[in-house]
């Protein structure tokens, strides 16, 4: 079993149509995009040995991002920029290889603490969120639940939330019906994710898009850094 | 100008269970122009994404019109009823997933049909379409709408409902009528929507039910099908594709984003098969046998997996280990991908020892987990009704080498309610199993052994010699599995190490309906479907009531009921509904089959022609061919069973969830 000599860290995006994969669907095609792209993948010891890629937390399904991470062991040095290309070129359209970086020694995904988002409201005028994320804000706890393969769970969803704002540039544009959410939550367990925020803000200010709001992870890192990876 | 339907569904997407499957995008699928193309295809799997996306036939005809210029070929499959609804409510039109353009603006929608448990899914998608269900309905402006597959050979039920059906195999097949529909457009549409299906029929090769007229007798069975046209066939032969090195397909397969029942290149390494088992209908309507060399096979091999990605490759055919050059192209492939973790497999192969000696190699450093046999029939007496030639003699010694060389699984698979079955030949199973354990047990020295016995009722099928007989009631088939269940479960020292699956009589009792209904049963097809039958090869969709219902609602007043159409043994004499249809085969040599099968001294066998040449079956001569194997082709052991290496590592080959 050949060792693994490079550690190379990897952001993609999934975007447009690709938004609906699951994190599963993403990693079989990371894993054949690995093969495709012919790099000298490590694999786990032992009875069925799987190739090493391992994930930071995905978006969920019918998310967007254009900053998800893995990690891919090899057993010979590779150019980075040469594995961005090619695992780009091997894997479809909306799943695009953006950055891919020399780990080092630090931890795997040290850096991603918090996640910057857009959430699209579809139905929701810029003045109707901006009352909505006013309320959130100037509240101490906003719980919300949320039924998990465990059973229904609670959680805090204001906790996580660093910062919320609306992107200016609707507001009161010709056609304002579609207000957008900026907003930075911090990687909790359990996650609260940008759906249970929202449901936070239907319960405190019955904010209801009226159609599923589209949800975009723009990037993630450092809290203290302005969160950038 | 024909736009792309997405914007309307995307925000619909995310109110379905598995969305990804509606978003095509997948490596290696292609997006014309459509505008610069003259001749526009939908080929469609009625089934969902899941199962319809890893389908050969329709991969192939995908990339053999899409590498033409000027032709475009788009996908479409079945939507699940969560969708459905949700597109009924928002008006969006079933859609293809390559550029999510409606169906209903294509030239031609091409559906590939490997059961007839599809045929509710054709009539949702054609409603979803826009396009009336009764062919006689349309007009100039709908697309023409095809059958091909296995299914297609009795197209009567759906006769209704398809201008046309192609029969055989469809790589040449597609590029004639695409020419004929291109000269057709190109002319000014002369004749229009009819002028086309008579030019389609006359020199296309294609089965338009519309220029047949079919009367019947006071007693219900057919008086006559003739030709109401000028020109047209009295018979419609099957299209046969006589070199297969020439057309090297699938070569960039499509690799799907969301999970599918294979994720595997696959390549076909022959074409057909002479084995001569009476109940395969794939067997007899694929004839004759047509290798692929080993050096094409290799080369389809590298590119193959270069195109995608993929870590398993499997080698399909009828009955793989038939190939003459098997083993070479075995050892070939298993040196060359030996250390890459790529699994190879062989689906459908016989077994004697020769074979599991193939399963070890193709497995060398892999894992070996389960092998699959198929005996079909529990007794010897049945084996030779079916002409499964294979005594339990050797499936014990075969099954028994296989646990020696390390695997610990077999699987076997069997049918209930053969011709002449007897409830002993099914109880015989359960002997069967419990040596099949005790000698692997004694063979390994080990109690960690299994085999499980798997076993669905039989559904005779058109073009093969049991196309005349009698199905078995689904009563009978579940009491005799109920029987079965009892029994292998009686003796606890066994138990354990035999597992039990099976399928219920009532479904297979439908299938027998589609497989050998005559164009009355269009009127039950659409009675389900209006009743909302959807996905009726899926168990949780299935509805038995909701079929023998509509069967008694829509053959009211007719001589013919259920009954009729499954559990009646049909005469010689009779004219059934594809014998208009001609697969190849001598309609006396079937019946002669069919007699020797149930000859009351006990069955004949019949012998593998591909070693012993023969003509009898009428392929050969009606062709103009003869087999085809290779010159390094050497006769295997005739006694000999389909195996399925079930978890060539590291492999992925699922089941597809349906039962």
């Amino acid at each position: 079993m050949a060792e693994s000599v490079q550690h190379l860290r990897v952001r993609y995006a999934k975007h447009g149509r690709m938004r609906f994969a699951s994190h599963r669907d993403i990693a079989r095609a990371v894993e054949r995009g690995v093969r495709k792209a012919r790099l000298p993948i490590a694999y786990s010891a032992g009875f069925t040995p799987h190739p090493k890629i391992s994930y930071a937390g995905a978006a969920a399904t019918g998310m967007a991002s254009e900053a998800e991470y893995l990690e891919l062991a090899l057993t010979s040095p590779c150019a980075p920029e040469a594995v961005r290309a090619g695992l780009d070129a091997a894997l479809p359209d909306g799943i695009d290889v953006i950055e891919v970086t020399e780990r080092g020694t630090e931890p795997p995904f040290a850096r991603l603490e918090a996640s910057q988002w857009q959430v699209t409201l579809p139905g929701v005028s810029h003045a109707v969120a901006q009352t909505a994320v006013g309320e959130f804000l100037a509240a101490d706890r906003v719980e919300v639940e949320r039924l998990t393969k465990k059973g229904p769970r609670r959680m805090d969803a204001r906790a996580a939330v660093i910062s919320m704002e609306l992107d200016r540039r609707a507001d009161g544009a010709p056609g304002d019906d579609c207000g957008i959410l900026r907003m930075v939550v911090r990687h909790t367990t359990p996650a609260v994710r940008p759906d249970d925020i929202l449901a936070a803000l239907d319960s405190v200010a019955g904010l209801a898009p009226s159609a599923p709001p589209l949800v975009t992870r723009l990037a993630q890192g450092l809290l203290d850094r302005g969160c950038e990876a | 100008m024909v736009e792309s339907v997405y914007s309307r569904l995307e925000p619909l997407l995310p109110r379905v269970r598995k969305p990804i499957q509606y978003i095509g995008g997948e490596l290696n699928s292609v997006l014309k122009d459509w505008e610069s193309a003259q001749v526009r295809w939908c080929l469609m799997y009625p089934d969902a994404y899941e199962v319809g996306l890893p389908n050969q036939g329709l991969q192939i005809l995908y990339e053999v019109l899409n590498g033409c210029d000027g032709v475009l070929a788009e996908r479409t499959y079945s939507v699940w009823p969560d969708l459905e609804a949700l597109m009924r409510e928002h008006g969006i039109p079933q859609f293809t997933v390559d550029g999510h353009r409606p169906v209903g603006e294509f030239d031609l929608l091409g559906v590939s049909f490997a059961t007839e448990l599809g045929y509710t899914n054709l009539l949702t998608a054609l409603d979803l379409s826009g396009i009336p269900l009764a062919a006689a309905d349309r007009d100039d402006s709908h697309p023409v709408v095809l059958a091909g597959g296995h299914a297609a050979f009795n197209p009567e039920p759906i006769a209704e409902f398809i201008d046309g059906a192609v029969l055989g195999d469809g790589e040449q097949a597609v590029l004639t009528v695409t020419s004929l529909v291109r000269d057709w457009k190109a002319a000014g549409r002369p004749g229009g929507r009819d002028g086309l299906l008579l030019r389609l029929a006359i020199d296309g090769g294609v089965y338009v039910p519309r220029f047949y007229d079919v009367t019947y007798l006071a007693d219900g069975r057919i008086g006559s099908v003739r030709p109401n046209r000028p020109g047209v066939p009295g018979s419609v032969a099957k299209h046969t594709l006589m070199d297969l090195d020439d057309w090297p397909y699938p070569g960039k397969p499509l690799v799907p984003v969301a999970e599918t029942v294979h994720e595997r290149y696959s390549v076909e390494i022959f074409r057909g098969c002479t084995r001569g088992c009476r109940f395969c209908q794939a067997g007899m309507i694929t004839r004759p046998v047509r290798e692929r060399s080993k050096a094409t096979i290799t080369s389809m091999v590298e590119t193959g997996l270069a195109a995608t990605g993929f870590s398993e490759v499997g080698l399909l055919s009828l009955s793989s280990s038939d190939h003459s050059e098997i083993h070479e192209v075995a050892r070939g492939l298993a040196s060359q991908y030996e250390g890459t973790k790529t699994g190879l497999s062989l689906p459908s192969t016989r077994v004697d020892s020769f074979n599991v000696t193939l399963a070890d190699e193709l497995t060398r450093g892999g894992r070996r987990s389960g092998l699959t046999f198929a005996p079909e029939g529990g007794s010897d007496r049945i084996r030779k009704v079916i002409n499964k030639m294979v005594t339990e003699e050797d499936l014990i010694r075969t099954v028994t080498t296989a646990y020696s060389s390390g695997w610990r699984q077999v699987k076997l698979y069997f049918m209930c309610g053969l011709p002449t079955e007897t409830d002993e030949d099914v109880m015989a199973i359960a002997g069967l199993a419990k040596r099949v354990i005790k000698a692997g047990r004694e063979a390994t020295g080990r109690r960690d052994i299994r085999a499980t016995v798997s076993i669905g009722g039989f559904v005779p099928k058109p073009h093969t010699p049991f196309q005349w007989t009698a199905q078995c009631p689904a009563q009978t088939v579940d009491a005799r599995l109920r029987a079965l269940a009892g029994a292998l479960r009686s003796d606890p020292g066994y138990g354990r190490s035999i597992g039990f699956r099976y399928h219920d009589g009532q479904p297979s009792i439908i299938e027998g309906l589609l497989s050998r209904g005559d164009r009355r049963v269009a009127g039950v097809i659409r009675a389900v479907w209006e009743d909302g039958g959807r996905f009726d090869g899926w168990s949780e969709h299935f509805a038995f009531d909701r079929w023998a219902r509509a069967a008694q609602t829509a053959l009211a007043g007719t001589p013919v009921d259920l009954d009729w159409y499954t559990t009646r043994e049909r005469g010689y004499e009779e004219i059934l509904p594809w014998d208009h249809l001609d697969a190849g085969l001598d309609r006396d040599w079937l019946w002669q089959d069919w007699q020797d099968a149930v000859a009351p001294g006990g069955a004949a066998e019949v012998d593998d022609c591909r070693w012993t040449p023969c003509y009898e079956c009428g392929v050969c001569p009606a062709m103009g061919t003869e087999i085809q194997t290779s010159p390094m082709g050497v006769p295997g052991g005739r006694t000999s069973l389909p195996l399925i290496p079930t978890a060539a590592s590291p492999a992925v080959s699922t089941e597809a969830g349906r039962g």
